[in-house]
This record gives C-alpha cells, sequence and structure tokens, in this order.
C-alpha cells in the first residue's frame, strides 16, 4: 500500500482515489485520454453513476485505507444526468468538509470539482494542482497512524497472556 | 458448588448508569438473580481483582463488560475477563463504540491533561503537578497508578466480543432478550448486536409525518425552540439521529419530544455513523447554492460532537488525525 514509503523512491507520490460520474467528468477523463493529454499519474480513479452515488463514507473510507487525497467530479449544477445528484453532492461534501477539518484532515486532500464531459484540459488542471498540493502536505497514511497509535496495547497484552490459569489447577 | 452459570459484570470508562440499567430490570433482575450466580459485580458487591485472578479460564458464563477502555488498568482487566469468561458482552454504547467518553479522541493526551490540572477554571495547582504511575509517598510506600492511554478505544478495539448490548444504557427489554438468549443456548451468529437490525424511524409513532423529500431550510436546536409533539422532529429542523441509527429503544426520545441522538449506533449496513448522518441530513437540505446550503449548515455548530456523540473511536477515522 505504501509505495511512496519505499527507501530511495525519491520524492513522495500521493495516491489520490479519485471518484468521477459515469456521464460528465469520467468521459473528460476519456477524452483527456483520447486527446493525449499528459497529467500526473497518481489517481485511482472510480466510476460511479452519478457524483451523488458517493457516500462521505466512501471518503473516508478512501483516507482510512491509505489514500492521501480524494478527489470528487461530477457534473455541473443543473447538468447531473439524475437532474439533482449533484446537488445532494454539494450539500454534502460542504459539511463533510467542515468534519474532515475538524478531524485534522488538512485543506486540500479532499476536492469537489465539476468537470463537464467537454472539459479533458479542466481534468488535466485540477489533477495536476491536487497533486502538487498533497505533494506539498506530505503523506497522511492512515494505516501506518492506525498502527502506530496501537503499539501503545502490545506490552499488556503479553503480560495477561503470560498469566493464563488452567482450569485443573484451581478447584 | 451450584451448577448455575456464573454471571459477571464490569465497568470501565462510564458513568454507571449501565449499571443502573441492570437495577432497573426491577422484578426482572431477581429471576435473573436467582437462575445465575453473580461472580463479579464490582458496582454493587465486593469483589477484588484477586478474586478475577483466581477464577480458572472459562470458568464464568457470562460477562457483561460497560464503558470504554481508556487507562491500562481497564485493558489489564478486560482482557483477564476474556479469558475467565466463555462469552463476554459489550455492554452499553461506550462500550460499542466509545460512547461520550470516546469524545475526547478529538484532543491529545496532552491537551486533555492540561486541561484538567491546569488551565481549567477553579483548578489551584500553581506547582503544575500531575499524576505519575508510580510514587514514593513520605512513608516511603510505593503507589502505582493506571497509564492514561494516549485515545480511547471500544471494548472490541481491545479484546475479542461476542454479542453487543446496544444503547445509553440498553433497555431493560433488550438485556432481559439477550440474558434470556444466553441462558437457553438460543444464541444468535457471533458478533450480533442484540438489537433488531432496521434504522429508528422505523419504530418511530411519528413516521408518518415524515415526508420523503424533507428540504430542510435550517437546523434548530433543541433548547432554542419549540418542539410540536406531533410531527416528525426532523421534519421540523432538528437533528433526530432516527434515520441511521439502529431501532430497538421503541423510540424512547422521540416518545419524550426529544430527537434522537443515536445512542444505539448505526446498522449492520452502516460502517460509520456519523458518515452516514452527514448523508443523509446534510443530503435532505433544500439549498442549492453554496451560500444558502453553508447557512443552512450553520445551524450545526459542532458536527463531530453532533454525529459521533457516541462512536467516535469506531468511527472510520478514529481519532483527530494532527494531534
Ligand atoms: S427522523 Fe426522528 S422523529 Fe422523524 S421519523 Fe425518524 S426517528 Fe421519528
Ligand atoms: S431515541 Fe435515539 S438517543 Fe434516544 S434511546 Fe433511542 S436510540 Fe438512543
Ligand atoms: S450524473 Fe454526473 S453528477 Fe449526477
Amino acid at each position: 500500500m505504501t509505495h511512496h514509503d519505499k527507501k530511495g523512491a525519491g520524492r513522495f507520490e500521493p495516491r489520490i482515489v479519485a471518484f468521477f460520474c459515469n456521464w460528465c467528468t469520467y468521459t473528460a477523463a476519456d477524452l483527456a485520454g483520447v486527446s493525449r493529454l499528459k497529467y500526473a499519474p497518481n489517481t485511482r480513479v472510480i466510476r460511479v453513476m452519478c457524483s451523488g452515488r458517493v457516500d462521505p463514507q466512501f471518503v473516508l473510507d478512501a483516507f482510512s485505507r491509505g489514500a492521501d487525497g480524494v478527489l470528487l467530479g461530477g457534473c455541473h449544477p443543473g447538468d447531473c444526468h439524475y437532474a439533482e445528484g449533484n446537488y445532494k453532492t454539494l450539500r454534502r461534501m460542504r459539511l463533510l468538509e467542515r468534519m474532515l477539518k475538524d478531524m485534522g484532515v488538512s485543506d486540500g486532500r479532499f476536492r469537489l470539482e465539476w468537470i463537464s464531459g467537454a472539459e479533458g484540459e479542466k481534468v488535466k488542471t485540477v489533477v495536476n494542482d491536487m497533486v502538487a498540493k498533497v505533494r506539498a502536505l506530505g503523506p497522511l497514511d492512515l494505516p501506518g497512524k492506525f498502527k502506530d497509535w496501537d503499539s501503545e496495547l502490545e506490552g499488556l497484552a503479553r503480560s495477561v497472556h503470560a498469566s493464563s490459569k488452567e482450569a485443573a489447577h484451581v478447584r | 458448588m451450584s451448577a448455575k452459570p456464573k454471571v459477571g459484570f464490569y465497568w470501565c470508562a462510564s458513568c454507571g448508569g449501565c449499571e443502573e440499567a441492570v437495577v432497573d430490570l426491577a422484578e426482572g433482575v431477581l429471576d435473573v438473580v436467582a437462575a445465575v450466580d453473580i461472580v463479579l459485580w464490582p458496582v454493587a458487591m465486593d469483589f477484588k481483582r484477586s478474586d478475577v485472578e483466581g477464577m480458572a479460564d472459562k470458568s464464568m458464563t457470562v460477562c457483561f463488560i460497560n464503558g470504554a477502555v481508556r487507562t491500562s488498568e481497564q485493558e489489564e482487566m478486560v482482557r483477564m475477563l476474556r479469558k475467565k469468561a466463555q462469552f463476554v458482552i459489550s455492554f452499553g454504547s461506550c462500550a460499542n463504540s466509545g460512547g461520550i467518553p470516546g469524545l475526547a479522541n478529538q484532543f491529545s493526551k496532552e491537551t486533555i491533561l492540561k486541561f484538567v490540572y491546569e488551565d481549567c477554571p477553579g483548578v489551584d495547582n500553581s506547582a503544575r503537578t500531575r499524576p505519575q504511575t508510580r510514587m514514593k509517598d513520605e512513608g516511603d510506600r510505593s503507589l502505582h497508578l493506571p497509564v492514561f492511554r494516549d485515545m480511547v478505544r471500544s471494548l472490541d478495539q481491545v479484546i475479542d466480543v461476542d454479542y453487543y448490548l446496544p444503547g445509553c444504557p440498553p433497555t431493560p427489554k433488550l438485556i432481559m432478550g439477550g440474558v434470556q438468549a444466553l441462558l437457553s443456548g438460543k444464541l444468535p451468529a457471533k458478533g450480533t448486536v442484540l438489537s433488531p437490525d432496521v434504522a429508528l424511524c422505523d419504530e418511530c409513532p411519528r413516521k408518518d409525518s415524515k415526508p420523503t423529500d424533507l428540504a430542510l431550510t435550517e437546523f434548530k436546536r433543541p433548547h432554542l425552540a419549540p418542539i410540536d409533539p406531533e410531527k416528525c422532529i426532523l421534519a421540523q429542523g432538528f437533528l433526530c439521529m432516527g434515520p441511521a441509527t439502529r431501532s430497538g429503544c421503541e423510540a424512547l426520545c422521540v416518545k419524550g419530544n426529544m430527537p434522537c441522538s443515536g445512542c444505539f449506533g448505526p446498522t449492520s449496513k452502516v460502517r460509520d455513523q456519523g458518515a452516514k448522518l452527514v448523508s443523509c441530513l446534510a443530503g435532505s437540505i433544500a439549498a442549492k447554492e453554496t451560500p444558502e446550503i453553508d447557512k443552512v449548515l450553520s445551524g450545526i455548530p459542532d458536527p463531530v460532537g453532533s454525529f459521533y456523540r457516541y462512536g467516535l473511536p469506531k468511527s472510520m477515522l478514529k481519532r483527530r488525525i494532527d494531534n
């Protein structure tokens, strides 16, 4: 999971999970590819039918499994294939962003962008910009932090284990 | 020795309400007491740590443990109890997901200790003395205190748990149901939460007045505005956690004309109660433009405290990250 931890790998390469809606932003990413636009290779794109399908749980899940950033792309307001999906997205993500901040996740690790199917160029600029910003922030590495946090439990677990009593010894 | 099942009750970081809940079984408690041998119940009877140490492994049929885990002492006791008991029931919100004590995961250990021993109004401690884990007193006796861990954990983040009784505290009906299942040996799959696996709205007497499209235009706080005693509380603009909270309490708070604050935790389909509540409640706002949306959301001054009130340690992020 943590390719950026490898020794000698040079500069930190952020890992960014990108949820793109099928009808606009994914099409734009496709267009960027067909047009041979060069942009940072740090995103792992997950195609969803609508940005409104992205439950805030997905964003937290991505972070907790090692993403350094999460990008969410959908159709411009008024253009959602399902009419209202991206409005729901906007409302949810405005609140999620506040919550992430309160939980110490830096601004810039999560980003919501409206990118239409014709905006291949925008995919390039948004991804490049986000990669640069997250690179400057450094690794989030939640899986590593979880392990670290739990290291305070280890000594005691061993000592209690050692004091086990077999049933035969008592009564 | 009698052949009655041996039962234990233990508490960690909790308020004592879960212990009250056992007493609240009223006459029911007498049936339970007659059917079992209580071999550990520090809050009501005199038991020492050595009594637990002296028990044979697996000699206790079931141990009910309430409270979150914050100190090395709690950690050690629950590990010991896990070895002594055949079944461990995580009892109440704090054991299940960290509960109110779990909200401390928003702050670093240093922030907490500094506030409590230095900055808190009313503290007179100019020498800035902090509790130490080991010290000698004037009589040269050595004293020990448990270690205060860096974060709060749910019981199942420390030991293996067999079943969960949800609630702050669990209701007498659910407790009796759980005890009867254990005594009769009719046990559900390991890891089951012993309460119906549907959202609270499903058993709420006001559910018929909850519109499909809530189209919320403001969030109000219950101490600042009157609550209509008939209509869905969420539809009135108060944060009601019913849509993403497990049922089983029979809508106790709503029946008392207060919004649900989410104490039963999520259903099995939800992995992060707070994020799911964000999804449901923010998604139900009517506004479409960012400034208006933000204005409506400003009615929720403390999202983490509201949406993770009973479960920050079990959230996907577990605690504030930059501390
Ligand atoms: S939101 Fe609250 S008041 Fe409304 S139906 Fe659900 S539990 Fe009942
Ligand atoms: S209504 Fe909500 S907060 Fe109240 S007891 Fe039921 S689950 Fe807990
Ligand atoms: S289909 Fe693109 S945001 Fe809904």
